[in-house]
């Protein structure tokens, strides 16, 4: 076991860090606003790196100039969430809205076997390719570039939420919605906004990831998990906790998968997962 | 302290008599079905509506009663089924004792688990149960001693054997068992949400704040309900082991299962003990026809009418389809 190794895999665990921070504050972005946690936030990933994969597999548009499109798309189906599910279970029990986004989980994951198959896809020959030697660490390429892109649309994110006046007319109504109605802030728009920002960072994710990464039906499911813990360490709602906690699980998964056990990743995350929320209920930078 | 609580229970029987009288037909009618002659066919779907009636009958004592959302309930069902199937074949200790061994495991799992994680409140503790679901899974999958990946292949018997709990010749017997089990979990949690601790579980649900105020333990009851949910979830487990005789972590601890007694409760009706067996009873029929006539299209049709089905009792009728029956039917009479 030498420092190459374990500074290696520090490296590796940076980079899935920020794609796992970018892909959670869609998830915290949304629940921020709504106090709805998207159960199919998986499967908005899986959907997204499969818009990557048709746009370059029919028409010949490699991953990475295709990202625009994918956004546009995700942030589209965003959009169609919210209208044709969201805002009818706005009032509901956190129950019937766990239910709600769970079914769609479903139905899109199924829909997409149906359709395509569970068969294992990938991108042949992006521009993306190859791998950088810095020293004795070696770092590939679209995993590099996935995870820059992921860090620049975090920013993006951060900084249009705290300032732009959309950004703030969002965490206004995430404070108070009806406040914020009485300030002239249509609330639902507003969720509609969220939710087409939020699948947008899922879009730059998948179509970032599409580079490298196999496509298939269940792909989303174990982002989506990691997503999950990487909002609830961070603090339900707190978009900048998502980065501190993304990092964190990634680091923890690939140190703890190069120094125990590989195929163990999820317990480690899960042991960190139970530590944090039953020390700090509320997570790491969380208001509620 | 409990002396302070008085919570009026209903007197058990104190119910419309037409209901009975309905119910216990119902009763006759199921144990009399199989001598028309049902052929194998339906004696499965007969004994899977049972066995998914149940489960969704132990998720509703958790989700319903005490409104804690569990999405890992599959783990449960699946240390029932290895507990059976672990100790016939390496003791040969026969599955009727061993179903007991899986309750008691499960209990103690759900102490384990429960404690540290039923503090967490609503979103946290979903996600968290989500993990234990599929760790679960993984930590099966990779455990030579129950025979990872591959699972157990119980050892079969040449014969019918009730010491054994195996009969190849008919389902016939697995219908008895399957019904008889059915009636007894569906009477436990009958008696349980017409007792004392089904109206403090109720409490802790609608408002943990005011059961704290009448000394009521918030997280002992939630813990309670866990057990008791547990304890109902992996005698299925153990009997369906029996039923198939292989089973595989992707096959009982698969999250399939935590999605199916979720929405088996909510399509029925959730906190409501009629609830599990009408959303059985319509979505399992549902499921295997589907599975037969449209399943060799090569996919997973019958997942996307759950989906759908889903999503539509969620923004329509969020109490379920027992919310079309008119309550005074189903509750008490009340008296002037």
């Amino acid at each position: 076991m030498t420092s190459e190794i374990i500074f290696q895999a520090i490296v590796t665990g940076l980079m899935m860090g920020l794609i796992y921070a970018l892909i959670a504050a869609g998830l915290s972005l949304i629940f921020g606003l709504m106090e709805i946690v998207n159960f199919a936030h998986g499967e908005h990933l899986m959907l997204s790196m499969f818009s990557s994969f048709w746009l370059w597999s029919l028409f010949g548009l490699d991953p990475l100039f295709s990202i625009p499109i994918t956004i546009l798309l995700m942030a589209f189906c965003g959009v169609l969430t919210h209208y044709f599910l969201i805002r009818y279970i706005l009032k509901a029990k956190m129950l019937i809205q766990i239910c709600a986004t769970f079914g769609l989980s479903i139905f899109i994951r199924s829909i997409a076997q149906l359709l395509w198959t569970p068969d294992f896809r990938n991108v042949d020959k992006p521009l993306l390719e190859g791998r950088i030697e810095l020293g004795s660490v070696f770092i590939g390429q679209p995993q590099l570039y996935a995870s820059l892109v992921c860090l620049v649309a975090f920013i993006g994110l951060y900084l249009f939420v705290t300032k732009t006046e959309t950004g703030l007319a969002l965490q206004a109504t995430a404070q108070d919605r009806h406040a914020a109605e009485v300030l002239g802030i249509p609330s639902n728009k507003m969720f509609a906004i969220g939710w087409a920002i939020g699948l947008g960072c899922v879009g730059v994710a998948g179509g970032m990831m599409a580079n490298y990464f196999f496509i298939f039906t269940d792909v989303g499911i174990n982002f989506a998990l990691f997503a999950f813990v990487a909002v609830a360490l961070g603090g339900f709602g707190s978009i900048i906790g998502c980065l501190y906690a993304g990092i964190i699980i990634g680091l923890v998964e690939s140190l703890g998968g190069l120094l125990i056990d590989p195929s163990f990743k999820l317990l480690y995350v899960f042991v960190i997962y139970l530590l944090v929320v039953i020390y700090k209920p509320q997570g790491l930078f969380g208001r509620y | 302290m409990d002396k302070l609580i008085v919570a009026k229970s209903e007197p058990l029987w104190n119910t419309n008599n037409k209901v009975i009288s309905i119910i216990g037909g119902l009763v006759v009618l199921l144990f009399a079905l199989p001598l028309v002659g049902l052929n194998s066919f339906y004696l499965h779907l007969f004994i899977m509506i049972f066995m998914h009636a149940v489960m969704a009958q132990s998720w509703n004592v958790i989700a319903g009663f005490s409104g804690q959302i569990s999405l890992g309930h599959g783990a449960f069902f699946g240390i029932g089924a290895y507990a059976t199937s672990f100790f016939y074949m390496e003791y040969g200790i026969t599955p009727w004792i061993s179903i007991f061994f899986g309750m008691f495991i499960s209990g103690v799992f759900a102490v384990l688990i429960g404690i540290p994680m039923l503090r967490l409140s609503g979103h946290y503790f979903a996600i968290a149960t989500l993990l234990i679901g599929i760790s679960f899974q993984v930590v099966f999958q990779r455990w030579d001693l129950v025979g990872a990946a591959s699972g157990l292949w119980v050892t079969m018997t040449p014969e019918d054997s009730w010491t054994a709990l195996q009969f190849h010749s008919s389902k016939l017997p697995y219908y008895y068992i399957f019904l008889v089990f059915f009636l007894i979990s569906f009477f436990a949690v009958w008696v349980l949400s017409r007792s004392k601790l089904g109206y403090r579980l109720r409490a802790v649900r609608d408002d943990p704040q005011a059961a704290l105020s009448l000394c009521i333990n918030v997280s002992n009851y939630k813990i309670i309900a866990y057990v008791i949910s547990a304890m109902i979830m992996a005698p299925m487990g153990s009997l369906f082991a029996q039923y198939i005789l292989i089973i595989d972590p992707d096959r009982v601890f698969n999250i399939e299962i935590s999605i199916i007694v979720l929405l088996i409760t909510v399509l029925g009706g959730i906190g409501n003990v009629w609830g599990p067996i009408i959303g059985a009873a319509i979505l399992i029929p549902i499921s295997e026809y589907s599975r037969i006539y449209l399943g060799g299209t090569g996919g997973a049709v019958d997942l996307i009418l759950y989906g759908l089905i889903l999503m539509i009792i969620c923004v329509f009728r969020p109490n379920g389809l027992i919310s079309f029956i008119p309550k005074d039917i189903l509750e008490r009479k009340k008296q002037r």
